[in-house]
């Protein structure tokens, strides 16, 4: 363990943290859609990957078909395929070793290892974040899970506002240049087009089309990125 | 809500995890692909915050909770941490639904 270090634990504390208090919030926001609560932290521990588990509690509890529920869920983890050609390095030589670190795969946890150069340090970073927030995620969802239903209405804590809030936290630094230069300015100047044409198509067709359809047709925002 | 969308989210959701794994041994992305495939994660992402700050049912949602998202977004934009930015998106919204807005 001396690969990991205390900056490295204090990190993933927060972010661990976080995710517990959207975990929370998701499993309040599952139960008051109509899922049950086992149903909710099953879908957490399975899927584990808290974008789409809004996604599919949402188009559902939107009146949408569970069909287009998941389809719309695995178009957003697509994201995973280069994810995994990024950490495949990390995940070890075992066969074992290497489902069990697939599964840890997310947003957070490929970010951290993206953090580290040296190599035992990145599969440290990988394993600790990934590891840490799969417990702190779904201690959330069932915390969150068990109260919402108690609670009665999660909306009276305004916990429907900490979603998108939440998400907008998480995509801002997609839509941010990381670094002052002329390449990472372009970059973070494309990714905004595209945010904001994507938000835009779905808002414009959410009156008209089934639940669900609306954020699939926002990849057509990836058109100007295409030019 | 049955168990059957959940089991096969989560199993496309595992495939497209372990499909990185395996294909990094074999072929290479280009980094122009690579570029995309965020950008689309993107706008879903992008979509879906949109939407579901302002609408609800297919129409509009109410007024208490795109209040809270835009002071949620508004500490994010200024890098406040992301526990402060969640409690005070669902914060705003509360006061303001006890206050008797939708």
């Amino acid at each position: 363990m001396s690969t990991v270090d205390r900056a490295l634990v204090r990190d993933v504390a927060a972010i661990a943290a976080a995710a517990g208090v959207v975990g929370v919030s998701f499993g309040a926001i599952a139960v008051a859609a109509g899922v049950s609560v086992w149903l909710a932290s099953a879908m957490s521990m399975l899927v584990f990957a808290g974008g789409s588990q809004f996604m599919v509690v949402g188009v559902v509890a939107g009146g949408g078909s569970p069909v287009a529920a998941v389809l719309a869920g695995l178009l957003l983890n697509a994201r995973h395929l280069p994810f995994g050609m990024v950490v495949s390095d990390v995940l070890g030589r075992s066969w074992p070793m290497r489902l069990i670190g697939t599964h840890l795969m997310v947003d957070e946890s490929v970010a951290f290892a993206l953090a580290q150069q040296d190599p035992a340090k990145r599969r440290a970073a990988y394993w600790l974040c990934g590891g840490t927030l799969f417990v702190s995620w779904n201690i959330g969802v069932l915390v969150g899970a068990l109260a919402g239903r108690a609670l009665g209405n999660p909306d009276a804590l305004g916990l429907d506002a900490a979603f998108p809030a939440a998400m907008f936290a998480l995509l801002l630094p997609s839509l941010r240049a990381s670094a002052d230069t002329a390449e990472s300015k372009r970059a973070a100047a494309v990714a905004r087009k595209v945010a904001l044409l994507g938000a835009a198509i779905a808002l414009v067709t959410t009156p008209f089309l089934p639940a669900g359809l609306p954020v699939l047709l926002a990849l057509l925002g990836l058109s100007v990125a295409l030019r | 809500m049955t168990l059957l969308p959940v089991l096969l989210l989560a199993a496309g959701t595992y495939a497209f995890r372990l499909a990185g794994p395996l294909l990094s041994q074999r072929i290479q992305v280009s980094a122009r692909v690579q570029r995309l495939l965020t950008l689309s994660a993107i706008a879903l992402l992008s979509a879906l915050v949109a939407t579901a700050t302002l609408t609800s049912s297919g129409g509009f949602g109410g007024a208490a909770r795109p209040t809270g998202v835009a002071v949620g977004a508004v500490l994010a934009w200024f890098r406040l941490p992301f526990v402060v930015v969640v409690v005070a998106a669902a914060g705003t919204a509360a006061v303001l639904r006890m206050l008797g807005v939708p």
